[in-house]
């Protein structure tokens, strides 16, 4: 077997961004779809990581460390607009948001 | 060689369960794959030698995150999703575009150049992390805090019950 080199890592990370991309376009469930979200950010840290590590420099982990907290910051608020949407309309379905005012 | 057989385990492994994330139809389902494709990528990390990230993301993303999401996911109370109909030339053009962006990534990946294998450095630990974090980068560290003020203020205040709404 070869050596696992920056490229393989690279293109598991680009399967990865596809499988969120593809979820993002195709589902129509807005949690879904926020699940992929993540999926496509974890995707963009494996390739800091990954290019981190093979260049001997640390300034990606840091940035994949500030990825992992705006994350975080950005899970809760889009979970807490979704809590509300729910509560006017008692659906999760992108169709059915179809008003910016109430 | 152990390296290998780790880096495709964790591969396929967090591959298969990003892809069931998209095909369940169940919302719970749903994330607890999430989980497992997450952890999986924290395995990827520790085959790069990157400890500490790992160690988040399994705490931040595996523990609190998805915890997060499938609290909403039962508050809500979501049940299989009913069937809709789908839109197949809508479905078609997004595995036309999915397919078209990897071609591209393929093509810039594939025009890297094969580096003589990983440059030798010290495992990076902690202490390295975190004397880096705090030398060069203390600012954009301190408005990280600022963010996640930010995140607390708007989320108390969107799920405030009120009554004028």
């Amino acid at each position: 077997m070869s050596v696992i080199g920056l490229h393989h890592y690279l293109i598991v990370s680009a399967l990865l961004f596809c499988i969120g991309l593809g979820g993002v376009m195709i589902r129509r469930n807005v949690l879904i779809i926020y699940m992929c979200l993540e999926i496509m950010l974890n995707a963009g840290s494996l390739a800091l990581v990954a290019f981190s590590h093979f260049n001997g420099a640390i300034n990606g982990q840091i940035l994949v460390f500030f990825v992992i907290t705006v994350a975080a910051a950005e899970v809760a608020l889009g979970l807490a607009i979704i809590v509300a949407y729910y509560r006017l309309k008692q659906s999760t379905h992108v169709d059915d948001m179809t008003s910016m005012k109430f | 060689m152990a390296q290998t057989i780790l880096f495709y385990l964790f591969s396929a492994v967090m591959l298969f369960c990003a892809l069931m994330v998209v095909i369940n139809r169940n919302p719970v389902a749903s994330a607890l794959c999430l989980v497992v494709s997450l952890i999986m990528l924290a395995g990827l990390f520790t085959t790069l030698n990157a400890l500490f990230i790992a160690v988040v993301q399994v705490l931040v993303y595996a523990g609190a995150v998805m915890v997060l999401f499938l609290f909403i996911v039962m508050l809500l109370d979501i049940k299989t999703e009913i069937r809709r109909r789908l839109n197949f030339l809508a479905v078609a053009a997004c595995f036309v575009a999915v397919i078209g962006i990897f071609y591209k990534m393929y093509q810039g990946i594939a025009s890297i150049p094969v580096s003589r294998g990983p440059v030798p450095h010290a495992t990076v630990d902690v202490k390295l992390l975190g004397t880096e974090l705090f030398r060069n980068y203390l600012l954009p560290f301190e408005i990280t805090s600022l963010i996640l003020l930010v995140a607390l203020i708007g989320v108390v205040h969107l799920c405030k019950k009120e009554e004028t709404l």
